[in-house]
């Protein structure tokens, strides 16, 4: 019989319904993915299932597990089987971690109050624990405070945390979301080899993750279960047009993408910037080191990397938002100097920004019309009032937003339309170079092409030279002319689109390819994950600064730092870039 | 969206404001005047007759009429002390966070020296090198006031301006003077006009701890916090002339705060919607 049974789950907030009618179930062993956009209850189908869920919610429905009724079970029933029985990972290691607790006495804490082991028997079991989960040294890390620990390892930490009571279901909420790819690929890894006999629940927005990782997988939408079945036959043939909308959706690595060549005159130059930090005392954090970079009218340069690989610091150097060390940078013909409030009013009209996170990117105390209105305020101000608000609704419009809008205020908007009013905002004074940071990385997968299509419709209308910079290959295969590959603040490899995917030149950039799952569950699994984790920009490895990391580390690497050189096309920083052959 | 839409605000608005007028006018109304002394009338217990209806006190003066004149001087002094610190406060902690490194360093040593003055000395030094003087307690605490509000206006605008919606208004050409204005400030208010309901009692009780001292407010002018402290004296005859200007006080501290939290769910623009 099932080890977990849902029937008829419902939660509701007064009168909206965010989880209805729904019912599944998940045998012992196997592993189950729960696929739904931002909104669609997936998170809260979790907390339901936890009886985690805040006061205000009402759960109706029944939640079998093993014989245990939980909805509308006491604290002492849930308490038996939380973290004892079902063990649970979220998103943010951080939140979930108690930051003035050693790692090692919040896992003692598990066992102790499970009463699952005793004496001296409980240190050896969470050492054990934590050199499972990849703790490198897991006797030195157990008295490691959460703060003393990257990201990936505080994940690692909380999946060991969820693991250490041998619990029979394994919860993941968007477990490896915040994490690099690289990084993510090693924690599904890892999941996948010690749940033993665990079963998992994979809650995620990312189809490529339940492909690899979840032999059935039901989505959801608006709260409602929509489809289920294999995950392999469900991929082959969607049973509902949302599934198929967001199989469409998820941006596929493995894909070739055909862009119009860019053929536009140069119009940015980029010459061996740097930008450093300072540290702590007097240490300096070299963030970008010499990289260079030229971008024509209607070309697409994407820049990738893990993170602290100084994608955001070079092109804010280059913007003026933080000091360049070295470098320069001209546009036009003109230099790009000094802080962006020392910059002609030209540079400032032409050169546009586009972040990550829209909430913060608008200012909450205004409306939707005077933030897209305030840029035409400040460069046009003989602009009359009733022109300017034309001008705000025809920007508005070109982002696919009514004029409905412009009264809103950026909370009363969904994610995707706060990044629509965030692009109205940069288009509207008609740039000519588009810097977008992440833009589309919080974005869901049907939203997040909707933007896509938007910045290649305005680069197609008027000539719009774009910086990409994304975590994501998988979205840089299908919207950038070029790629540049940075790690730890140095250019490793430069290329074509089309070449780099497929024939990168460089170990790092084969990495970064492998580490994007692919919503595609027949394809065959790739090989081991890249090692390890970006190492500190404080103390950076000598010689080639990936060579800790590298399959094909030689001598020579730890010593000599290899410089940028060009390669039958490829522009690339390795010593024996021409000796292997990464292509496959 | 009106003011007037929110309950709260009506409420404690209008009883401020009642209370107000009462003091504007009750003096004038009244037959008595805060200055008389009637030994045959002392310690009068609350009574129609004659229009004392709040008693009087060990000398026999009206105290309705003298608790209408110190809810002026009270308020006053919450009021102006207040908007003096409101005003250098956060103009000054703004500037210091917005511009921050040297510029900010050398801004915030300045508040930290005063803060180290000790504050009867600094009110006291004030008497000396001024005559005494009703504007001196505006002045002692508007100067003790605005440096909390520059701390923390400045820590608040440390943290907004590196928020992405002020980085995104510098890249696009907007001068620091609007961004201060249209993207810092208006994000200010929600701490500030709390602040500010924190320190108008503050500076209500700062006066009548002057007052006790003998350094604020002088006989026969008084306030509700030289009131409160008469009538202690004469609790356990005459409670009423403790009662009457303590709970007055009560009232408008509690109207005070409850005005704040109206503003603040006002000014905040998520919950207006």
């Amino acid at each position: 019989m099932s080890l977990l049974k849902v029937r008829e789950l419902a939660v509701r907030y007064k009168e909206t319904a965010v989880v209805d009618a729904l019912s599944f179930s998940i045998d012992r062993g196997e592993s189950l993915g729960l696929v739904g956009e931002s909104g669609s209850g997936k998170s809260q189908t979790a907390l339901a299932l936890l009886g985690l869920l805040p006061r205000q919610a009402s759960v109706s429905g029944s939640v079998r597990f093993d014989d245990t009724e939980l909805v509308g079970a006491g604290e002492e029933t849930l308490d038996r089987i939380r973290g004892r029985r079902i063990g649970i990972v979220f998103q943010d290691p951080m939140q979930a971690l108690n930051p003035y607790l050693r790692i090692g006495r919040q896992l003692r804490e598990i066992l102790v109050r499970h009463k699952l082991a005793r004496g001296a028997e409980i240190n050896e079991r969470v050492i054990d624990m934590l050199s499972r989960v990849g703790l490198s040294d897991a006797r030195r890390q157990f008295n490691a405070y959460p703060h003393q620990l990257s990201g990936g390892m505080r994940q690692r930490v909380m999946l060991a945390s969820a693991l250490i009571a041998e619990p029979d279901l394994l919860i993941g909420d968007e477990p490896t979301t915040a994490l690099d790819v690289t990084v993510q690929a090693q924690i599904l890894e890892l999941l996948h080899e010690i749940r033993d006999n665990t079963a998992l629940l994979l809650i995620t927005h990312d189809l490529g993750v339940v492909a690899g990782h979840c032999e059935r997988m039901l989505v959801l939408e608006k709260g409602r279960l929509v489809d289920a079945g294999a995950t392999t036959s469900l991929f082959a043939s969607p049973g509902h047009a949302h599934t198929r909308l967001l199989l469409d959706a998820a941006p596929r690595i493995d894909r070739a993408c055909a862009l119009p060549p860019a053929t536009g005159p140069s119009i940015l130059g980029i010459e061996a910037v740097s930008v450093s930090y300072k540290a702590f005392g007097n240490e300096q954090l070299q963030a970008v080191h010499d990289v260079s970079l030229s971008l024509r009218s209607g070309e697409t340069v994407a820049i990738v990397g893990e993170s602290g690989s100084g994608k955001s610091s070079f092109v804010r150097a280059v913007l003026g938002l933080v000091p360049m060390r070295s470098g320069r940078a001209v546009y036009a013909g003109a230099p790009l100097e000094g802080p962006v409030e020392r910059r002609v009013k030209a540079q400032r009209r032409d050169l546009q920004l586009i972040f990550q996170d829209p909430v913060s990117a608008l200012d909450p105390h205004m409306r939707v019309k005077s933030i897209i209105g305030e840029p035409l305020l400040v460069h046009e101000p003989g602009l009359p009032s009733r022109a300017r608000l034309d001008r705000v609704v025809e920007a508005l419009g070109q982002v696919g937003l009514g004029d409905e809008y412009l009264g809103r205020y950026p909370h009363e908007l969904s994610g995707g339309q706060a990044q629509r009013v965030a692009i109205a905002r940069a288009l509207v004074l008609g740039p000519k170079v588009l810097i977008c940071d992440e833009a589309v990385a919080a974005l869901d997968g049907s939203v997040r092409e909707q933007v896509l299509a938007l910045l290649r419709k305005a680069q197609e209308d008027t000539g719009l030279a774009i910086i990409f910079i994304s975590h994501d290959l998988a979205v840089v295969r299908a919207i950038s002319h070029r790629v540049v590959v940075l790690y730890m603040g140095r250019l490793v490899e430069l290329s074509d689109n089309a070449l780099l995917f497929s024939c990168p030149r460089h170990p790092y950039t084969r990495a970064l390819i492998d580490a994007v799952p692919i919503p595609n569950p027949v394809v065959t699994p790739k090989k081991a994950p890249l090692r390890g984790e970006v190492p500190s920009l404080l103390h950076p490895p000598s010689g080639c600064a990936f060579h800790p990391r590298c399959d094909y580390v030689k001598e020579n690497c730890k010593s000599a730092l290899p410089t940028a050189r060009d390669l039958q096309g490829t522009r690339v920083a390795c010593h024996y870039a021409d000796e292997i052959d990464l292509s496959r | 969206m009106n003011l007037l839409d929110n309950r709260t605000i009506r409420v404690s608005g209008g009883i401020l404001l009642t209370i107000a007028v009462c003091a504007l006018a009750g003096p004038w109304i009244s037959p008595h005047d805060y200055l008389t002394t009637d030994f045959d009338r002392q310690l009068l217990s609350p009574t129609m007759s004659g229009g004392q209806i709040f008693g009087t006190d060990e000398l026999g003066r009206d105290l309705f009429v003298r608790t209408m004149l110190g809810i002026r001087v009270t308020l006053l002094v919450a009021v102006v002390a207040s908007a003096v610190s409101l005003v250098i406060g956060v103009a000054y902690g703004a500037i210091a966070g917005f511009v921050g490194g040297r510029v900010d360093a050398a801004m915030m040593r300045f508040v930290d020296t005063l803060y180290a003055l000790p504050f009867i000395f600094f009110v006291i030094l004030l008497m000396v090198v001024f005559e005494r003087n009703f504007l001196l307690i505006f002045v002692a605490i508007g100067a003790v006031n605005w440096l909390d509000m520059a701390r923390i206006v400045r820590g608040q605008t440390l943290s907004l301006r590196e928020r992405e919606f002020v980085d995104a208004a510098r890249l696009t050409g907007v001068s620091t003077a609007r961004i201060l204005l249209h993207h810092i400030a208006p994000n200010l208010i929600g701490i500030v006009v709390v602040y500010v309901t924190l320190t108008i009692p503050q500076a209500i009780l700062v006066e009548s701890f002057l007052s006790f001292l003998g350094l604020g407010i002088q006989e026969p002018q008084t306030s509700l916090g030289a009131l409160v402290d008469a009538g202690v004296k004469q609790m356990e005859g005459a409670s009423w002339s403790l009662l009457i200007p303590a709970g007055l006080l009560a009232l408008i501290l509690l109207c005070f705060n409850f005005l704040g939290d109206g503003l603040r769910d006002f000014f905040d623009v998520r919950h207006t919607s």
